[in-house]
């Protein structure tokens, strides 16, 4: 640990952020009621894509209860019917010329009560004209396929970029040079986050003020503030988010949608706030999905198993609108970090991004930037690889790891690996799992005709975006902020510009400054959500807290301590360079009793003692932090499942996860993260997908149709950890939010398929329900109906 | 319509919409925002609230259905300012990350232990399935309910005086 630091804030202490919600009192923004308070509803497209002929609200507008109505030709006038996307595509806020998918924006109804707002929406008379749907991206860019994006001045087709990475000559030579290739076609299905708490808003534009004020659910108030601005031309200065308590958020929550411009728009008519919260329907149906990846990968190798090369060949489902939130510069992603935690010499990837007639998005969903598709793929090829050359699969990755000596590690796309003792993490999960235990009783298992499968994955992330130089997005380059204000009687407040949606902040960041300056994290208080009250940053997603704005808290507190050795000094009496930091204070060397602690210290910084000059008198400092590289987490899962041939249905009896995200702040919280990733994973894995019929009616639009895991489906993880502290990093954290979302569909997959071994199955997409693992057992492991995911 | 009840035992009257739901009713009439709303099908259990003794979700009930009857919301989970264990619990095991399922999570908790104190992991699974948290995995939930197991009867908590030591199924 970071000699410098007082020292002992770590550890596995309890949330401060929990007496709130377990007393009911948390906050979200469903909660939030201001007097003369107006709600919202939106108006949605029944159809997947039709020109609007006429809307007819005047009905509506005539409600008693109605306060105003808002069709897309309102908007237009204003010129808002068209909004930014994060990728710099424009996205309909109301539909005026066609709906391009099954719940898209038609009109808002501003009501002064929830219901009364709904009943309005029956009232509207929207006259549309059915044209041909585009479903399946396979067809999308076939001539003749429905044009989605009639709208952008110079579209011809449905393509919305062709990107590569890699070196194709290399890896083609590779290719040839190898003893065994093998490929796979393999869909990663559309899923959807869905966080408990759906979208909302409530806009309170404040007519004499000229103050915009939004409680929103935001996991980038900043970002998101300046987006608005540039949107609505409310001036900066002049609006004020709110993001305050979040119910998950797992990406969902990054971009802008519709209803909350909806909302503002409602605010400004009618000089009154106005809440919108989505329901359930259209949170699923219209808000970022994720996933969506059409994969054809190849794997090269030596007939020893050593892996020479990689390619893979995607089509990316876009959806209607091109509205991922990543690095502007990325268009897939981190997707091509494809050579995963393995040295292989070549790689190429090529990438294809589509129109369709589906709910835009692409990015979320705790995938670090598309990184979870592409451990999926290197993990089920070197699953194939192993089973092809009748090679255990842990030793074929054992073989194929990077080795210690090996970091920092420029992999075959670039990539500069930070940290990693690979091998360590493999062997300590298959110390847990009883590895060889596990294989020969599935030996015995399989001799009396029942299915157990133990699949293994291997994922490194990069997370922590970004180097500033190299990501942004829209021109905001992606650096992160931290405000530390220390008040006379020793106690914090620190600002943040990320925010918490579950992951603890208000804990985490404070024993992060409580450690930097000798202090209990009781005594820092966290402050976050709030634009008015904390520094600029662009918010938490691609688990970019800790790497990011955490480095902005700890280069904040060493500012402050650098300050108070200063004020130390002045008090005892010393030169600065005679004092030394140890154990939480500033201490004399060779007379260590001489010391002063941060409170004294600040206390003495406001008062009139006398300081040399140019030191400030107190004790406060800002910084902002901008990476010089991504950190790379990583983690070894082993998942032991047991598959019932007759019915198709598969138990995860046990999930082994042994995570390295570095120094761990609070390890109670990094667990809670892996355990939720867990769960993320058997769910994406055996249950979750958002899929289409032919008419582009969205199949998964509730939770009825859309399964999550319950306690029943979620084995009691056990878990183990290695410490590779990453060196660029000020106190060595690398990032856990999304790591096991990442890492854990692999393993489940490849148990799976390791289950279904003695049918012949090689592989089966996502998500392996009990009717496509039957399909599997009887040889069709192709699911059609995941070709309109 | 007129509504008359009792929630976490104060009486509330109040004139209705016949259709209002429970759920709203809680948070949009009387504030008590900690009942939360997360899907349109009953099968998320964010709303989950006690009506008279059973935990019900609060979204498929109609406020009109609870007229005379006694509701008890998360809010009334503490007595005289005292948590209940299972609130306890839920902090010191780490039950809750966003915490916008951990209100009903701990509703269905508390009715659990108080009809079988001594509960087994599979049993509390078991009893929260019907309800849906998209943070924890559920491990640390089971946990906080088995520490609250552990807990009970410790710290004066008088709204399990009547159950104490009772572990047959449910009261009338
Ligand atoms: S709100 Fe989901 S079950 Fe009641
Ligand atoms: S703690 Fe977030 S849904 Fe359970």
């Amino acid at each position: 640990m970071d000699a410098t630091s007082g020292g002992g804030a770590y550890g596995p202490i309890p949330r401060k952020e929990d007496a709130r919600f377990i007393r009911g009192q948390g906050t979200f923004v469903d909660d939030i009621c201001l007097p003369g308070m107006l709600y919202g509803a939106v108006l949605r497209s029944p159809l997947a894509h039709a020109r609007i002929v006429s809307v007819d609200a005047a009905a509506a507008a005539a409600h008693p209860k109605v306060m105003a109505v808002l069709t897309g030709e309102d908007l237009a006038e204003r010129a808002l019917a068209w909004m930014p996307t994060l990728s710099g595509d424009v996205q309909a806020v109301l539909a005026t010329d066609k709906v391009r998918f099954q719940g898209q924006e038609v009109a808002f109804v501003v009501a002064t009560d929830r219901y009364a707002a709904r009943d309005a929406l029956e009232l509207i008379a929207v006259d549309y004209e059915p044209l041909p749907p585009l479903i399946d991206a396979r067809t999308a860019l076939d001539p003749g396929a429905p044009l989605v994006r009639d709208d952008l001045p110079g579209q011809n087709g449905n393509k919305v970029f062709d990107w590569a990475a890699g070196d194709r000559e290399a890896t083609d030579a590779a290719f040839s040079a190898a003893d065994v290739v093998v490929s796979c076609d393999m869909v990663y299905p559309r899923s959807h986050p869905a966080p408990l708490e759906t979208c909302g808003i409530v806009a309170d534009m404040n007519p004499v003020s000229g103050k915009l004020t939004l409680w929103v659910t935001s996991q980038a108030p900043h970002a998101h503030r300046t987006l608005y601005a540039m949107v609505t031309g409310v001036p900066e200065h002049k609006i004020r988010i709110v993001s305050p308590d979040l119910g998950g958020g797992f990406g969902a929550k990054v971009p802008l949608y519709p209803g909350y411009l909806c909302a503002i728009v409602g605010s400004m008519v009618t000089g009154r706030p106005v809440k919108w919260m989505e329901d359930r329907s259209e949170n699923l149906m219209s808000t970022a999905f994720a996933r969506d990846y059409h994969m054809h990968g190849e794997i090269a190798a030596t007939a020893d198993g050593k892996i020479l090369g990689l390619r893979a060949r995607v089509l990316a489902d876009h959806g209607a609108f091109n509205a991922t939130a990543q690095p502007t510069r990325f268009p897939a992603g981190f997707f091509h970090i494809f050579t995963g935690s393995y040295d292989v010499p070549a790689a190429f990837c090529e990438v294809t991004g589509v129109f369709t007639n589906k709910a835009p998005g692409g990015v979320a969903y705790s995938c670090s930037f598309r990184v979870t598709e592409a451990v999926y793929l290197v993990e089920r090829l070197t699953d194939m690889l192993a089973r092809q050359l009748a090679i255990d699969p842990a030793e074929l990755r054992m073989r194929n790891l990077l080795k210690p000596e090996q970091f920092p590690y420029t992999c075959a796309t670039g990539w500069q690996y930070d940290s990693g003792d690979y091998p360590r993490a493999l062997r300590l999960a298959l110390d847990i799992a009883g590895y060889a235990e596990l294989r020969r009783e599935q030996a015995q298992r399989r001799a009396r005709g029942e299915y157990m499968g133990i699949g293994l994955s291997f994922f490194t992330e990069g997370v922590g975006a970004g180097p500033r130089s190299q990501m942004d997005i829209l021109g905001l380059a992606m650096a992160d902020g931290a405000d530390l204000r220390v008040h006379p009687t020793g106690k914090a407040v620190l600002g943040i510009s990320v925010q918490t949606q579950g992951q603890g902040h208000e804990t985490t960041f404070a024993q992060i400054v409580a450690h930097e300056l000798g202090l209990s994290p009781d005594d820092v208080e966290v402050v976050h959500g709030d634009t008015d009250r904390t520094p600029f940053g662009l918010g938490t997603y691609g688990s970019r807290s800790t790497p990011v704005s955490g480095a902005a808290a700890v280069v904040a507190a060493r500012k402050v301590r650098e300050r108070a050795r200063l004020v130390a000094a002045a008090m005892l009496e010393v030169a600065a360079d005679d004092l030394e930091w140890l154990d939480g204070k500033w201490r004399v060397r060779g007379d260590p009793d001489q010391a002063r602690g941060i409170a004294e210290i600040a206390m003495a910084a406001h008062s009139t003692l006398d300081l040399p000059d140019g030191v400030e008198a107190h004790l406060d400092a800002s910084a902002v932090y901008t990476p010089p590289n991504l950190t790379y987490p990583f983690g070894a899962y082993i998942c032991v499942t047991d598959v019932d041939p007759g019915t198709g249905e598969v138990k995860v009896r046990r999930f082994i996860a042994v995570d390295d995200c570095g120094v761990r702040i609070n390890p109670m919280i990094v667990e809670g993260q892996v355990h939720r990733g867990i769960a993320d994973g058997i769910g994406i894995a055996l249950m979750q997908a958002i899929v289409f019929d032919e008419s582009g009616n969205c199949l998964g639009g509730s939770f009825m149709d859309y399964l999550l895991p319950t306690s029943m489906e979620c084995p009691s993880p056990e878990l183990g950890a290695t410490v590779t502290p990453s060196p660029h990093h000020p106190i060595g954290a690398k990032g856990i939010g999304e790591s096991a979302t990442v890492g854990s569909p692999a393993a489940v997959v490849n148990s799976v398929v390791d289950a279904l071994a003695p049918f012949g199955v090689v592989h089966a997409d996502m998500p392996l329900t009990p009717a496509a693992v039957w399909r599997a057992i009887q040889g069709r492991p192709i699911r059609p109906d995941l070709a309109l995911s | 319509m007129k509504l008359t009840l009792t929630v976490n035992g104060t009486e509330y009257a109040r004139t209705i919409e016949p259709r209002l739901l429970l759920i709203h009713f809680l948070r949009d009439e009387l504030g008590l925002t900690g009942s939360h709303w997360g899907c349109d099908t009953s099968n998320c259990g964010a709303c989950v609230v006690w009506l008279d003794e059973t935990p019900v979700k609060s979204c498929t009930v109609l406020a009109a259905m609870t007229d005379g009857r006694r509701v008890t919301t998360v809010e009334g989970l503490a007595r005289n300012g005292v948590l209940d264990p299972v609130q306890e619990g839920f902090s010191a095991c780490h039950g809750l990350q966003c915490g916008f399922c951990t209100p009903g999570m701990m509703m269905t908790a508390r009715w659990l232990l108080d009809r079988n104190p001594n509960p087994t992991a599979a049993e509390v699974r078991e009893a929260i399935s019907g309800q849906i948290c998209r943070c924890t995995g559920y491990e640390n939930i089971v946990r906080s309910v088995l520490w609250a197991a552990g807990n009970d009867g410790n710290d004066g908590n008088e709204g399990n005086d009547g159950n104490d030591g009772s572990d047959d199924d449910g009261r009338d």
